[in-house]
């Protein structure tokens, strides 16, 4: 037993923060510490600037553009990444659709889609969810029906987290209705300017326009778009939403809210004396501190097996945990950062107020705390729910 | 990072699992508390003849050589156990003592004689009202020629009953709660002027209280600075309280594998209670529960021996934290998804919690490691 980094891996712990330092530009960095939401010119950008330097899909297999690193390293990028903070690239692509196309998609697939994903010139946006298939995903109902060499697709996804942007969306549909629910399912890559998709947005309890419904009319798909073998969709769904074994627990969005939270605590006043100095307070930061430490040290765990037995891409058990525990720190750390605005947490400021000319007493940082708060509770919901990976502990772990 | 066992910790693990799954059943362990020393002085003496009370002293010592990781695999097989026997006040803190500040003449006298099984120590530090805090120091010390005299009361001296020799803090200038003028001393509990009264704690293992009157120690006695013992006292504390963590693992998840194991065979309403929701969501939790605290046990290993004085204590703050609230967690759900028979004598799950449960309010609480550790800093005040 040896739980010290490496000196290979303090060194590249560096040279991964001396990158981002030197190459993310000041204003999208000002965005993630501030807890702004992102345009997709942000986005743009900066998957370029890592692309460009070999980074843009570190996990992926090199021959696909991959760097090769084994899984601590990639754990540390993405912890530093975190950290920094730096935008993470755009996980629809690179974490969810991109490894379903490089294991289970064809040649001209791959040679189609891979290296737009690594670059951003695609954006993906997900299609798994329906009005009527939450945690019951595999009862979803949009329907693909073959015709010559098309699927023509009817249907309607939801939550599609920034579909607005999309260029496509890989979806889930029905292609035998025949077969028992899991059996009947295809997964289908679908150009989002097809005639019939048609985008609403759904605003979230925290004003954010970040998901949305696609509805999708006599969408004609060509039969080349269908990734593996028809009525199979149900393992790739499988595989990818078991992929994430090193990121779900956001260990390094946790620590940069947790600095944050002290850097701020220290500038609002409480009693004629900075929050931070206010025991009550202190002991809540502590408890989420212990908390996370715990996780890091599972984290470090699962990281550590993976990268002793080869990272095998099955799903393991632990990796509920990390959802688990990494959801609730989240949570935790977006409501004690919205404690700290105290009265400040009220004022609904969106976008700037031109028609103030007087300086403001609301301190700058203080209107998007208690908006990350609410919109931070989707994190126990998605990927499925908190409740849905304790139902995953309790068979897979425990045997019930 | 490596979180394997080494072939040899592996082996340690396995042999001393192996010991006590044949000696340490339920029943063996009543009729053991029912002796008069309220433990087995046979299965002492096969510990030492493993070797394991040699086992964290250097080899130059007479000792073994083993560190931290050795004494958590040690501590989390006695803890699944229930293991009543004094290791942890013998090895791990009076073994501490002698390791962290024992002389080397000290240590040639004493270190074989713990190691050969045949020499029992404690530490007595509580006092009335002293609660968490080892500066609370009101036993004076008072240099008498070459040596010292000491008089004053210490509670809940774990394993005190049995104790050949009792660690003592003790006073030796200033008031009582500064952290400056503490020495450590080394009483012979055969000594002039020592009393002890021995009783069982709610876990089923011993304690004492102690009293001393005008007892009389030579220089000897004296374990490093005595105007300045804490430093030593606290360093001791914090590996004990890294090695009562590796114990809380054991305690866990042997409550927690009763309890899965009894959800797959008690019935209900015609079907096993483990085909509940309710009750699988709750063993989940303390499968989180134990997991967490496993991670913080090591993280707390790892740093037992850190020279860095703050660093280690902000880590102990942690995990004693932790394993305080996880273990209630653990401990209440094992109860509460047995049912009735969770509250019996009878059955182990019950006991189990109640070691548990004692484990939290020895060396600092979970709320008072939670605002030590607040005082202090946070855990992720450095660059981390």
């Amino acid at each position: 037993m040896d739980l010290r980094f490496t000196d290979e891996e303090n060194a590249f712990r560096e040279e991964v923060r001396s990158f981002f330092r030197d190459n993310l530009p000041d204003d999208i960095r000002a965005k993630m510490i501030d807890g702004e939401h992102l345009d997709k010119p942000d986005f743009v950008r900066w998957t370029k600037i890592l692309n460009a330097h070999g980074w843009g899909v570190p996990h992926w297999p090199e021959e696909h553009g991959g760097t090769g690193w084994g899984p601590m390293k990639q754990y540390i990028f993405l912890e530093e990444l975190q950290k920094y903070p730096a935008p993470q690239p755009l996980a629809f692509g690179v974490n969810m659709v991109g490894p379903v196309i490089y294991t289970f998609g064809n040649q001209a697939q791959k040679q189609r889609f891979l290296p737009a994903i690594a670059n951003l010139d695609d954006w993906w946006c997900q299609g798994f969810s329906e009005p009527g298939s939450g945690s019951d995903l595999a009862s979803l109902k949009t329907r693909a029906v073959r015709d010559g060499d098309h699927y023509v697709v009817n249907g309607q996804k939801t939550w599609t987290t920034l579909a607005q942007y999309a260029d496509w969306i890989f979806c889930l549909v029905r292609t035998d209705t025949a077969a028992k629910k899991q059996e009947g399912i295809s997964f289908l890559l679908i150009d989002m300017k097809t005639p019939g998709i048609e985008v609403r947005p759904i605003v979230t309890i925290d004003g954010g326009r970040e998901i949305n419904e696609v509805f999708l009319t006599d969408v004609r798909v060509p039969v080349e778009n269908l990734v593996g073998e028809e009525n199979k969709g149900w393992d790739y769904a499988k595989f990818l939403l078991g992929n994430e074994r090193t990121n779900i627990a956001r260990i390094g969005v946790s620590k940069q809210r947790v600095a944050r939270i002290r850097e701020l605590a220290a500038l609002e006043m409480a009693g004629g004396r900075p929050l931070i100095e206010d025991e009550r307070f202190r002991e809540k930061l502590a408890t989420i501190e212990i908390d996370l430490k715990a996780l890091e040290m599972t984290q470090l765990r699962v990281v550590a097996a993976d990268a002793k037995r080869g990272n095998t891409g099955k799903p393991d058990p632990a990796s509920s945990i990390l959802k688990i525990k990494g959801s609730e720190i989240q949570q935790a750390t977006t409501h004690l950062l919205m404690e700290v605005m105290g009265p400040y947490a009220a004022p609904y400021l969106p976008e700037h107020d031109a028609r103030w000319n007087e300086p403001s007493e609301v301190p700058e940082y203080a209107p998007v705390a208690a908006p990350n708060y609410f919109n931070n509770r989707k994190v126990s919901i998605y990927g499925g729910s908190n409740e849905i990976q304790k139902n995953i502990i309790a068979k897979a772990v425990l045997g019930l | 990072m490596d979180f394997d066992l080494s072939e040899e910790q592996s082996m340690l693990r396995d042999s001393l699992d192996r010991l006590l799954a044949d000696t340490y059943g339920f029943e063996d362990r009543k009729g053991f508390m029912a002796t008069p020393e309220g433990w087995s002085t046979d299965i002492w003496r096969q510990l030492a003849e493993m070797g394991l009370m040699a086992l964290p002293f250097a080899e130059a010592d007479g000792g073994i050589g083993g560190g931290p990781v050795e004494t958590m695999i040690v501590m989390e097989s006695l803890g699944k156990a229930l293991a009543l026997e004094p290791y942890f006040a013998t090895v791990v803190l009076g073994g501490g003592f002698l390791r962290l500040g024992g002389s080397a003449a000290q240590k040639a006298d004493l270190v074989p004689q713990v190691a050969d099984g045949s020499l029992r120590l404690a530490f007595a530090h509580t006092e009335r009202h002293s609660r968490f805090d080892l500066a609370h120091v009101a036993t004076t010390a008072t240099r008498d020629g070459d040596g010292w005299v000491l008089s004053g009361s210490k509670s809940v001296v774990q394993h005190g009953d049995c104790a050949d020799r009792i660690f003592v803090t003790a006073r030796t200038s200033g008031g009582t709660t500064d952290e400056n003028g503490i020495g450590i001393f080394l009483v012979d509990t055969g000594a002039e002027g020592v009393s002890r009264r021995g009783y069982a704690t709610q876990d089923g293992l011993r304690a004492a209280e102690l009293t001393l009157d005008k007892v009389r120690v030579p220089a000897g006695a004296v374990f490093g600075d005595p105007e300045n013992g804490l430093p030593l006292a606290r360093r001791v504390v914090d590996q004990a309280i890294a090695a009562l963590a590796a114990e809380s693992l054991g305690v866990m998840g042997a409550m927690h594998a009763l309890t899965v194991d009894y959800m797959k065979v008690r019935k209900q309403f015609g079907v096993p209670i483990g085909s509940f929701q309710v009750l699988q969501h709750k063993a989940v939790d303390m499968y989180v529960a134990i997991e967490q605290a496993r991670s913080i046990t090591l993280y707390a290993t790892m740093m037992a021996d850190s020279e860095d004085d703050a660093e280690r204590a902000r880590a102990m703050h942690a995990a004693k934290a932790e394993i305080g609230r996880g273990g209630r967690v653990v401990g209440e759900n094992a109860i509460q998804i047995h049912g009735g028979v969770g509250m019996t004598m009878e059955y182990a799950v019950g006991h189990y919690f109640k070691r548990m449960t004692m484990i939290d309010v020895a060396f600092g609480n979970a709320d008072h490691h939670l605002r030590e550790l607040a005082r202090a800093g946070g855990l992720f005040s450095a660059a981390a």
